[in-house]
């Protein structure tokens, strides 16, 4: 059995107060492993994203408690949880958010710079990102020149530059088209997937279903069920 | 600089656009307010002109004087009483008054006449052409070389005019620290001379100038001239009180004070609001550096250290367009009172750390205020 990567026990949350008051996450346990690629999926408004934040440190739960490799994140400081995600998380987020103003190597380049790196070696760096995700030759032009399916690959070398142990990837192939996307996750689980790695997918693409290790299905914040992957 | 800062100015000067619409507002701000407190201190300046031009540490005056141009005769007393005080090294007479030139043309001009001590010729100007000991000379006087001297026909050595018809004699060329403030030529000669060449009341001493034995004594000179009823003012007091008048009583500093507010209010409007847009517009991105682990006290040195840049790159330029536009200024007009000062350059600074602060200080709040969260909501 691999070790855990991110145990999650009843999570609640919920939104707004009073009449206005939605509780998206209803006592959500769940269990994450290293070497894993695991996807949650559900209709819009099952609370898939939610988790994904309370999951990454992003969102605090109003109750319930999440461990990260054994230590609960939700009893960090802001400063340590900033910490926390800076060197144990990478972010792939739906609509990318790249630096339009940087270039591709310099968004790359991001989390070494918060990590304190020098400038010039986190560029270097950054751009051998930029050749493992096939963007080779791509380093100084701005991510406006790249087709959407290069952005997707900036931002996963983005993600993995910093060698965190859990990759969270919010809707990865939302904006791409079918054969892009099949594409993408197939090099994510290739070349970026290992024994010392979690990731994370919230998603409702089906044509990437076959490349999950499980998959956690949602629905009015509760998981309803727990399939193998590439049976979606 | 380290890589956040780094980071945070790429930001900034690579979206050419607002960067350039800051500096715009930012420059024309300091523009408009050096411009206008450098004028004020030129004028100010000029209307110290007489007072800085003669040097004395210490000038005796009546005390309803409000200004040096002002002058209210005082008895020759006033002068023998002066020097008896035992902390005064020395006591000179000083005329200064106004007085009509007939020119070789015919044309007349107004002048001041500075009538300096016959005996130590103290607060004498700086000679271009010509000796001083000539302006014992008969009908001798001195011109001083400045933006008025054309108004008397470029007077040469030997020219030759008429004060209050009195002959006059131009027996040396001079120069002087400051340019009055009226526009009208300066000559210099003796203080007998310019008693009895100018109509004057009963008393004929304008200020009384005086050097104290040392700095210690100046209260004991001011104290005992008020047992007298006249006013000692030290170099500084006296130019402070010239100043006070003009800021208070004469309505010019308050008008140049609006015009210079407006112009912060005006640079605070332009620059708070395209700084304000450009962090709105920017707020998803820092959202995004704010999930990815980036601390709130980073973005906020980010925040910072981009409004700081812009505002010191704007206070920069705005400082050379300035000194540019009263060069310029000063070769078309040579009466352009302007001049800038470190005052001048202190105030602008201490209003553009204002504009700086300000800006920054709504983009902090809101970007302390995003939820990574609304990031992965989109």
């Amino acid at each position: 059995m691999p070790d855990k990567a991110i145990t999650a026990t009843a999570i609640v949350k919920s939104f707004g107060e009073g009449e206005a008051k939605t509780v998206a996450l209803r006592e959500v346990s769940l269990d994450a492993y290293f070497g894993e690629m695991l996807y949650i999926v559900g209709p819009s408004g099952s609370g898939k994203t939610t988790l994904l934040s309370v999951l990454s440190g992003i969102l605090r739960p109003d109750s319930g408690s999440v461990s990260v490799e054994g230590a609960d994140i939700w009893n960090l400081s802001s400063d340590q949880l900033a910490d926390f995600r800076l060197h144990k998380i990478g972010f792939v987020f739906q609509d990318y958010h790249l630096f339009p103003r940087l270039t591709t190597s310099e968004n790359v380049a991001i989390p070494l710079i918060l990590k304190r790196q020098n400038w010039s070696q986190s560029i270097v760096e950054a751009t051998k990102y930029l050749d493992i995700v096939g963007l080779k030759g791509r380093a100084d032009l701005p991510p406006v020149k790249l087709s959407g399916g290069e952005q997707q690959r900036v931002a996963i070398a983005r993600a993995i530059v910093g060698q965190p142990d859990i990759m969270i990837m919010d809707e990865p192939t939302a904006s791409l088209d079918g054969d892009t996307g099949h594409a993408i996750v197939q090099f994510v689980k290739q070349n970026v997937l290992n024994d010392k790695r979690c990731i994370l997918i919230v998603t409702h693409d089906n044509r990437i279903s076959e490349f999950a290790t499980r998959i956690l299905k949602m629905q009015d914040g509760r998981l309803i069920g727990v399939e193998k992957g590439g049976n979606m | 600089m380290t890589g956040i800062l780094k980071l945070a100015y790429k930001l900034l000067v690579n979206d050419k656009a607002k960067f350039t619409a800051l500096l715009v507002g930012i420059t024309f701000a300091v523009f408009l307010m050096i411009a206008m407190t450098s004028l004020f201190a030129g004028v100010l300046n000029r209307a110290s002109a007489t007072v800085i031009n003669l040097g004395a540490s210490i000038w005796v005056m009546d005390p309803s004087v409000q200004t040096v141009a002002n002058t209210i005769g005082m008895p020759d007393y006033v002068l023998d009483a002066t020097r008896s005080i035992r902390g005064v090294r020395y006591a000179v007479p000083v005329y200064s008054g106004s007085a009509l030139v007939k020119l070789g043309d015919g044309a007349y001009q107004a002048v001041t006449v500075v009538g300096l001590d016959d005996t130590s010729l103290f607060g004498r100007p700086r000679l271009v052409e010509g000796k001083i000991e000539d302006i014992y000379g008969e009908n001798a006087f001195i011109v001083v070389k400045d933006p008025e001297f054309p108004k008397l026909g470029n007077p040469r050595m030997g020219s030759e005019f008429e004060v209050n018809e009195h002959r006059g004699v131009i027996v040396g060329i001079a120069t002087v620290a400051s340019s009055g403030l009226f526009g009208v030529p300066t000559l210099y000669t003796t203080y007998e001379r310019a008693l009895s060449y100018i109509p004057n009341p009963r008393f004929t001493i304008s200020y009384v100038l005086v050097e104290p034995k040392s700095p210690s004594e100046v209260s004991t000179i001011k104290q005992e001239m008020h047992a007298l009823g006249y006013l000692a003012l030290t170099k500084d007091e006296f130019m402070s009180k010239i100043s006070a008048f003009y800021m208070f009583q004469t309505g010019l500093g308050m008008n140049l004070l609006i015009m210079t507010v407006m112009s912060f209010i005006v640079g605070l409007s332009i620059s708070g609001q395209t700084f304000y847009t450009f962090v709105l517009e920017n707020l998803e991105k820092f959202g995004a550096l704010k999930a990815m682990g980036t601390r709130n006290r980073e973005l906020v040195q980010m925040i910072l250290f981009q409004a700081s840049f812009t505002a010191l790159t704007g206070y920069g330029l705005g400082i050379g367009l300035c000194a540019l536009t009263i060069a310029l200024a000063k070769l078309r007009l040579p009466d352009y009172a302007a001049m800038i000062t470190f005052w001048n350059l202190g105030l602008a600074f201490v209003m553009v750390v204002i504009i700086a602060a300000v800006s920054s200080y709504f983009g902090v709040r809101k970007v302390l205020r995003i939820e990574p969260f609304d990031i992965f909501r989109g």
